[in-house]
């Protein structure tokens, strides 16, 4: 480029950079699937972040259209693709607000038993990837070593290891499996002999109790390690004014300091799953932050997360005992060639990521004359231009990380 | 506060010209607003201290008609589209659902989308929910800032969940069929 220089001891002090556009994905690693985000760059500097997203549309909400029910729980699986129970239980919910239906006793605490289990997975995967992103290795790897277990419990109760459609309208497909054979990962970890066989519900209490004590090295592991305080400590600040407004949800929500969970304060069709349970919602602030920490920053999102795998596995150990105690069925049969009424209804359920919605308007037909899923990472993405101003382009994978997206979620 | 509360308040200060519906038996009993105030409504609803609905859970369209000849007399719908709004108040923890009803096109002309003013000022979210139901449904959302496709590619045609949307047999040469 030339200029005009009038006068030539100007040019020292000019220098500057030009504004540049640089596109981080769609094929980016660390934007946690097929995100792209247009940058507007002043050399280091980000001055607008605009992502866009669409990548892995599959008119998930048009095929909902063309089939009943039980048919779209399959689908449901494919958002969220990390906690594909609490979709399917999200959708089998909604549902069963639509046709009345009532889960027997027994149902009601496999479903938090599993979705809880799901829960736990799904932080797992979002912590080890959040120390991906900041450029450390191992948390990954010992993240996806527990998570493997939850995997192959999976796989024993329903045969699937990431797309279950195991909790199903009107309860589950399948009771829970009475004795198993122990998991390879969790056998050689607790060192017991591979192939021995225990009950499912012991398998999973052997592996809470191995979990449990692990939160603690993984807080010494990352939490509060220096470097990834000064990562995420003060960084990519949220308001709770503003994350209200942009209708974040979940931890997200939680770590900007608003105290609210589905779980407590949503529906009485899902929070009446809950009422017998005794647990804590957490949000910021917190007590034991670093001195670092603000508010709605990294940090907060990222330990909210922590927390809550610590009250997942308090849920879950309260479900097993209720679900022993549990008689009768564990489902309600939905008859494939049963009509909608003609009604409509919109339900939210408290996903690992946030407030998953599903509105579903029957027109007196086995399909539904509209099925719409309402995302909560596409809410929660929707907010990084106004997170991202003024921030280094380094800084940019670990704000985006710790809102913690899943592509098939947002794009459907 | 139920719907009952809500829709007594809304009805005093804006009139049933504006604000009718809440009567129907349903599961969740909607109010219907009309297009041209659903903005004032919205403000009204967000800042006035008995309601307080800060939060938009989803905005989202929906297409009412039944290409089926057949079955049209068992519809029960004239056909229109739909936008559905569903609030909550994290404050004072109770939710609404807004229905706005347009025709399927504007002034009845096949590819004219029918107008619903942007709430996109009062709720951050809404921006880009009203780009999916622009992208997907086909609402043409008045002074939107940035109405642009949002799933679909820029250059698509048509609006997917149209019930009358035909499926493009090929686009940049790749076969759709």
């Amino acid at each position: 480029m030339s200029m005009q220089v009038e006068d030539p001891r100007v040019v020292e002090f000019d220098v500057q950079t030009d504004e540049m556009l640089v596109n981080m994905g769609p094929q980016h690693p660390s934007t946690h699937g097929v995100l792209r985000l247009l940058l507007r760059t002043d050399g280091e500097i980000v001055h607008e972040c605009t992502p866009h997203i669409g990548y892995l549309h599959r008119s998930a909400e048009k095929i909902g259209e063309n089939l009943s029910p039980p048919q779209y729980i399959p689908y449901t699986d494919r958002m969220d693709y990390l906690a594909g129970m609490n979709m399917n239980l999200g959708f089998s919910l909604a549902v069963e607000k639509l046709i009345g239906m009532k889960v027997p006793e027994k149902g009601v605490h496999l479903r938090v038993l599993i979705a809880e289990l799901g829960r736990i997975a799904s932080h797992l995967v979002g912590m080890g990837t959040y120390g991906l992103d900041l450029g450390t290795f191992s948390p990954f790897l010992y993240a996806f070593r527990e998570r493997e277990i939850i995997l192959d419990l999976f796989e024993e109760a329903c045969g699937a290891r990431l797309t279950y459609s195991y909790l199903t309208v009107g309860g589950a497909t399948h009771d829970l499996p009475d004795e198993i054979e122990i998991p390879d990962g969790l056998a050689s970890l607790t060192g017991r002999r591979p192939g021995e066989r225990f009950p499912f519900l012991e398998v999973i209490e052997m592996f809470l109790q191995w979990l449990e004590p692990r939160i603690k090295e993984y807080h010494t592991l990352l939490t509060r390690n220096t470097i990834f305080i000064k990562r995420t400590a003060g960084q990519g600040v949220l308001t709770p004014e503003m994350a209200v407004s942009y209708g974040c949800t979940g931890p997200v929500l939680r770590g900007s300091g608003v105290n609210f969970d589905l779980r407590r304060d949503g529906e009485p069709i899902y929070t009446n799953m809950y009422q017998s349970y005794d647990f804590d919602v957490v949000a910021a602030p917190f007590k034991d932050a670093p001195r670092e920490v603000v508010l709605g920053d990294n940090w907060c999102r990222f330990y909210v997360r922590m927390l809550e795998v610590v009250q997942a596995i308090r849920l879950v150990r309260q479900a097993i005992p209720k679900y022993k105690a549990a008689t009768g069925s564990f489902r309600e049969v939905f008859k494939l060639n049963s009509k909608l009424p003609k009604d409509e209804v919109y339900l939210e359920t408290e996903a690992p990521r946030g407030q998953m919605g599903f509105y579903v308007v029957g027109n007196g037909e086995g399909n539904p004359l509209r099925v719409r899923a309402k995302s909560s990472c596409f809410c929660n993405v929707a907010i990084t231009d106004q997170i991202c101003k003024g921030v280094p382009l380094a800084d940019i994978p670990a704000i985006v990380g710790s809102l913690d997206i899943v592509m098939g979620e947002i794009d459907r | 506060m139920d719907i009952h509360g809500i829709h007594s308040i809304l009805l005093e200060r804006f009139g049933a010209d504006t604000v009718g519906g809440a009567t129907h038996p349903a599961i969740d009993p909607w109010i219907q607003v009309a297009a041209s105030s659903i903005v004032e409504v919205a403000r009204f609803l967000r800042d006035d201290e008995r309601l307080l609905f800060n939060h938009l859970n989803d905005l989202c369209g929906c297409d009412y008609l039944e290409t089926d000849p057949k079955k049209v007399a068992k519809f029960g719908h004239e056909p229109h589209v739909e936008v559905v709004y569903q609030l909550s108040s994290l404050k004072l923890r109770h939710q609404l659902k807004l229905k706005v009803l347009v025709p399927r096109w504007r002034n009845d002309v096949q590819g004219e989308l029918p107008v619903v003013p942007s709430v996109s000022s009062l709720w951050g979210i809404a921006n880009w929910h009203e780009r999916e139901a622009y992208d997907l449904v086909g609402i043409h959302f008045e002074g939107h800032p940035n109405l642009r496709r949002i799933l679909c590619p820029e250059d698509w045609v048509g609006h997917a969940l149209r019930k009358d949307y035909a499926f493009p047999l090929e686009y940049h040469g790749v076969r759709g069929r």
